[in-house]
């Protein structure tokens, strides 16, 4: 298999309070804050999965975009899959540091918990995702400071050429203080969109 | 396809601040693990592997540097300098880096800290050690939990097979912190007494900080004596449990079988395996169970956290460099704490220092998340 033959078979974007597949607008609700916002796309996407609701909020943003992509891929097949997983942020689990930061502040008043510590790793998503896909797969989770195409095609390129993956789910999944953003595309063997930098990072802006 | 090494490798922690230094304690039985009594770290006293902060000042001083860095950037700084100079390789455009750990500076996050709060991004940990020593490139962070330190290598083989980079610079590393220490606390996953990896008496696990670095690299005239070869690597995951790891060691399992199959390689070529091995009970059962499906249960396998403790994102690049040296040396060096088997599946614990000719040895780690990493390395034949 040559890098050049590879595809981008689909992709999928939750930001702005919006998710998109391949272009098209799937949901939308306006003026909700993201816990909200969240909770009203999981039931849009029929997605059904209760463990859903104890997930951290990077969790839930990685998990439902890839749900979207990966649940026709998996849901009928009896052979479980082999899609690697290559994700990246710039602000890692951040988000849940500061919670469990805040529960070990004050000596007085001091209450870690395992629920909110474990969910202090950006990959504990790629666990959510592969337990419910079924996928033993190659997973890893990246940090940079700005969504970086060129790493991630590389990267993807690498695991298919190499064959420890038959198809790749690459992308961008990021929780901070005042924003969200999941950017998410699988690449593929399938597909009409070439996968190039270039491609990426304009399914990438465009979204 | 080219050939890809480990080649210049450095080691900064409790046991000295150099490889070799680290790997003649651990000859000589000298574990970093001791009691600290440290109320900003812990309410109670506990075991750890921690750096003495003086010595760190004083090594880190002798750089010169002209900022103010943190703990673990100077540790990390520390490690990579060394090898950096050593190796003499010119950071062009075709030499990456790599910075491998699971929770970077998060001692930022804590509001006694002097530091920026936008030290604890993980990016800015990355763009300080890039700036330090004026990489090119962009540097890659990876936090993948407990398998960073392996997979970390598995990724720089992988880009530098891509085309990417000619050459990597990988530092792993993690600091013992008030954060760690309490969640691992709230699992009731500490030992209140130094570890024992696989042992009938283990309970639990100790933390550490580390950083390691290493030159990964396909050029033969960059090659130290005790260089290895990177035969095979793979990883899976469980796909089982978020915070606890398969019972039939799946994810571990296909990790080991897939990088054997990369490597041509069989259960016959491993003469020694630097397991994961944290000492809580889940753990060392899953890898007993694990291993022995692949019939690696009679191979003479260590774990090196009594030694360092658990060091988390550094943990797999540590005991990857301690086991080059191993196989430099022919020595297979004791899994210190452990008496008596206390798994489920048999499995050969290195009791002491034995003189052995080492040719090959894999090296696995498991984590949070589900993930696994298996890796099998070979001496360079000179």
């Amino acid at each position: 298999m040559t890098a050049e033959n590879l595809k981008i078979k689909e992709y999928c974007s939750i930001s702005n309070n919006r998710v998109m597949l391949n272009g098209q607008l799937l949901f939308e609700a306006q003026g909700s804050d993201f816990i909200t916002f969240i909770k009203l796309a999981y039931k849009k996407m029929d997605t059904k999965y209760p463990k859903f609701f104890k997930m951290d909020d990077l969790s839930k943003l990685g998990f439902l975009a890839s749900d979207i992509l990966l649940k026709p891929i998996t849901q009928d097949s009896e052979m479980p899959k082999n899609i690697a997983l290559a994700f990246s942020n710039s602000a890692s689990s951040l988000e849940t540091d500061r919670k469990h930061q805040e529960s070990i502040r004050d000596k007085e008043y001091y209450f870690p918990s395992p629920a909110i510590f474990v969910y202090t790793l950006p990959n504990i998503c790629l666990g959510e995702i592969s337990i419910k896909h079924r996928l033993h797969s190659e997973n890893s989770f990246f940090i940079f400071n700005h969504f970086n195409a060129e790493y991630l095609h590389d990267y993807a390129n690498s695991l298919m050429k190499s064959e420890k993956a038959d198809e790749v789910l690459c992308g961008w999944i990021n929780c901070d203080v005042e924003d969200y953003e999941a950017f998410l595309y699988l690449v593929s063997t399938e597909g009409s969109i070439a996968h190039n930098k270039e491609e990426i990072i304009k399914l990438y802006t465009t979204k | 396809m080219n050939k890809t090494y480990l080649s210049y490798n450095n080691i900064v922690s409790a046991l000295g601040f150099d490889s070799p230094r680290v790997v003649q304690n651990i000859h000589e039985g000298i574990s970093g693990i001791t009691l600290i009594e440290d109320e900003n770290l812990f309410p109670n006293p506990f075991y750890a592997s921690i750096i003495d902060s003086n010595s760190l000042k004083e090594a880190f001083g002798l750089l010169g540097p002209n900022s103010d860095y943190t703990r673990l950037e100077q540790m990390m700084i520390m490690s990579l300098d060394k090898i950096i100079k050593e190796s003499s390789v010119k950071l062009t455009d075709r030499v990456g880096l790599i910075i491998s750990t699971t929770k970077g500076n998060i001692d930022t996050l804590d509001p006694t800290n002097p530091m920026p709060k936008e030290r604890a991004y993980l990016g800015t940990l990355g763009h300080i050690i890039k700036n330090y020593f004026r990489f090119v490139t962009e540097p890659i962070v990876l936090s993948n939990a407990c398998v960073s330190g392996i997979l970390a290598i598995s990724i720089a083989k992988r880009f530098i097979a891509q085309g990417t980079f000619d050459q990597v610079f990988i530092v792993g590393g993690d600091i013992v912190s008030n954060f760690i220490l309490s969640g691992f606390n709230s699992f009731q996953a500490m030992s209140p007494l130094p570890c024992k990896p696989y042992c009938k008496e283990r309970s639990g696990i100790n933390i550490g900080e580390v950083a390691a670095s290493v030159l990964v690299t396909t050029e033969q005239k960059k090659l130290v004596p005790e260089a290895v070869e990177i035969m095979g690597e793979a990883s899976c995951n469980d796909a089982n449990h978020i915070s606890g790891p398969s019972r039939t060691g799946e994810g571990l399992y296909r990790s080991i079988q897939s990088a054997f199959k990369e490597a041509n390689a069989g259960p016959q070529d491993i003469d020694y395996i630097s397991a994961h091995g944290t000492a809580t009970n889940f753990n060392d059962e899953m890898e007993a169970i694990a291993l022995n499906r692949l019939d690696l249960g009679g191979v003479p396998l260590n774990s090196l956290k009594g030694y360092f403790g658990h060091t988390l994102g550094g943990s797999g690049l540590l005991e990857t460099i301690v086991g080059m040296h191993s196989l430099y040396h022919n020595t297979l060096y004791p899994s210190i704490g452990f008496t008596e088997l206390g798994v489920s599946q048999p499995l050969n614990i290195i009791r002491a220092t034995t003189a052995k000719k080492l040719d090959c040895f894999l090296k696995t780690a498991s984590g949070f998340g589900g993930c696994n990493t298996a890796a099998v390395f070979k001496k360079v034949q000179s």
